[in-house]
């Protein structure tokens, strides 16, 4: 940090000043908080000997609400945690503390993280700051809005099957799910353990890269934290990508793409080339069931990490329940009204597929299936096609409107047709603009036609480096992730 | 496998996930899941025969940690979020469960 920089008290009151002007408009922001942020703030102020060098000096963050901040409520987006406020940090907030950042409010997202849209929130849809009638994605659409809204430079998520790099493709900034195993899980409030990752939202690849490095690491509280060493993701943003091998599954790519978002990838595709990088097209033979697998996992995940929301022990309890009551229709009419219409529906769904009579057909199948896909990549990065990515666009379509695919959860979920392998394989993954629709006719109130479209890069696992350095390579020579969307 | 739900069926369902459903969201509920359930029978056709599966994506064994104490929530936090709790006696209060 020079000295000529605003103090961090100045950062982050612009900050909580930007949020207080536009979360009506954009309902991405659960909570704001402004007196623990501007408190936070003063004290790295007063004591620059303790924070030279700290990464994140004073720096404002957002924090996707399913992600535990001591003293700072934590919904989950849901009525069941509507007034929760946890008695201890994630892992990743004592990091960010660490590193000198500050917290400025909690994120709206898909409630328990569950959703493709941001339409599940209990809060009501945040909005996608290029287009105030569309969706910003989902589920961590509140953090990407406000990272792509100019709120905050820097914003967590969690991306469980797509949830960071889908909304970070429509609202138009870069995300990165990380390997599994790179982030603690530790205080993230559980959707699907196997698959579930924290990762960083940014205007530009760099800072997304520099933020990773602060939360990623081993960590004693999450057994399935990785304790390989993190590299230094920073220093490998060098431009240069000449002989990088980079798959393209053309025929998985045939169908079902929108005709813009298939150009802009094409074209994305080609500028990767003329920096010397190789495009080998690949095969993903069982990409085409990742869908179904993943809807089979996380479920039955989901329904048993939910299991834990009872009215005991913290949030919701049914009020209507009287002494006269069992502790069992306590549990159930609790649950029945705590949470929403989707987390009922995979709460179901997971049990279902649990249950003695259809756990081989529909559980085992899915885990068997996770498998190919799994070796589906591992053919990839090695094999004869020996690739060092793989190269998608991040979702089929630009932001749809609001309300437009709230009546067939079907119809929702191939919205991450592209995303969810790479939690299936456990593998990380970034998306990073590139491109935008054009102007369509009667374009939104927010004065903008085009939309946001991304490029999905898939690595080996703790390869997070090369897809940093493919993906900022890329944003040399475009201009996308210096666009903003206009807001009053 | 069903090509539909009863009602009767997601009845049961909602029993074992602990969730009194209202009756128009089991008619609903009914529908959307056998829709899913349409739609993820395409992993019927995948032959897995001799496939493994895949449960998790760990990179190492858990270890074992010194047999020591760690810090840990006060009493009083750890009850603090509860809807009903005896903060002195650090108990959650739950609803009878003996007549």
């Amino acid at each position: 940090m020079s000295e000529s920089q605003p103090s961090a008290r100045e950062r982050c009151a612009a900050a909580l000043d930007r949020a207080d002007r536009l979360n009506g408009a954009l309902n991405a922001f659960n909570t704001i908080a402004r007196e623990q942020a501007l408190e936070r703030a003063a004290a790295i102020d007063a004591d620059p000997a303790r924070w030279l060098g700290a990464p994140l000096a004073g720096v404002p963050i957002a924090i996707k609400d399913n992600i535990c901040t001591r003293g700072l409520r934590t919904t989950a987006s849901s009525r069941m945690l509507a007034d929760y406020v946890p008695p201890y940090d994630a892992t990743v907030i004592s990091r960010l503390e660490q590193a000198g950042a500050v917290v400025i409010g909690k994120t709206n997202c898909d409630e328990f993280a569950m959703g493709s849209s941001n339409e599940n929130s209990a809060f009501g849809p945040a909005r996608n700051p290029w287009a105030l009638d569309r969706i910003p994605g989902g589920t961590s659409g509140g953090s990407a809005a406000a990272v792509a809204a100019r709120i905050a430079p820097i914003a967590l998520g969690s991306d469980t099957g797509g949830s960071i790099r889908q909304p970070s493709a429509m609202c138009g900034v870069v995300g990165v799910k990380p390997t599994y195993g790179r982030v603690s899980r530790y205080g993230l409030i559980a959707h699907a353990s196997s698959l579930d990752q924290i990762g960083p939202i940014a205007t530009r690849v760099r800072d997304a890269a520099a933020l990773l490095q602060v939360i990623a690491g081993g960590d004693p509280s999450d057994a399935t934290s990785a304790l390989e060493p993190v590299p230094d993701c920073v220093s490998a943003l060098t431009g240069d990508i000449r002989g990088v091998r980079i798959g393209v599954p053309k025929r998985l790519l045939a169908e079902g793409v929108d005709g813009e978002v298939s150009s802009a990838f094409f074209a994305s595709l080609g500028a990767l080339e003329s920096r010397g990088a190789a495009i080998v097209d690949i095969e993903l033979p069982h990409a085409k069931y990742a869908i179904a697998t993943y809807y089979l996992v996380s479920t039955a995940e989901a329904s048993s990490n939910l299991a834990r929301y009872d009215g005991v022990r913290y949030g919701y309890r049914d009020p209507g329940v009287g002494s006269r009551d069992s502790l069992r229709e306590m549990y159930a009419t609790t649950r029945a009204r705590g949470f929403g219409p989707e987390v009922k529906r995979r709460i179901m769904l997971g049990t279902y597929v649990l249950s003695a009579g259809y756990y081989d057909a529909y559980y085992l199948k899915a885990q068997q299936a996770r498998t190919l896909i799994l070796r589906d990549y591992e053919d990839a990065f090695g094999g004869t096609a020996r690739v060092d990515a793989v190269a998608m666009p991040t979702s089929p379509v630009p932001a749809f409107r609001i309300g437009e695919r709230t009546a067939d959860p079907v119809q929702m979920y191939l919205a991450d047709v592209f995303t969810v392998s790479a939690n299936l394989a456990g593998l990380p993954a970034i998306s990073v603009p590139c491109g935008f629709t054009s102007p369509k006719p009667g374009a939104s109130a927010a004065g903008v036609g085009g939309l946001p479209v991304g490029l999905q890069l898939t690595g080996r696992r703790f390869d997070e480096p090369t897809l940093f350095r493919i993906a900022d390579a890329y944003e040399r020579d475009f201009e996308w992730s210096t666009r903003q969307p206009t807001l009053a | 496998m069903p090509a539909e739900l009863t009602r009767e069926q997601v009845a049961a369902i909602a029993a074992l996930a602990n969730l009194a459903l209202e009756p128009d969201e089991l008619d609903l509920f009914a529908a959307q899941l056998a829709n899913v359930l349409d739609a993820v029978n395409t992993l019927s056709e995948l032959d897995t025969s001799g496939v493994p599966p895949t449960a998790a994506i760990v990179t190492r064994h858990p270890i074992d940690r010194a047999d020591a104490l760690q810090p840990a929530l006060d009493r009083e936090s750890a009850v603090g979020a509860a809807p009903d709790a005896s903060p002195d006696a650090a108990y959650f209060r739950v609803p009878r469960v003996l007549g």
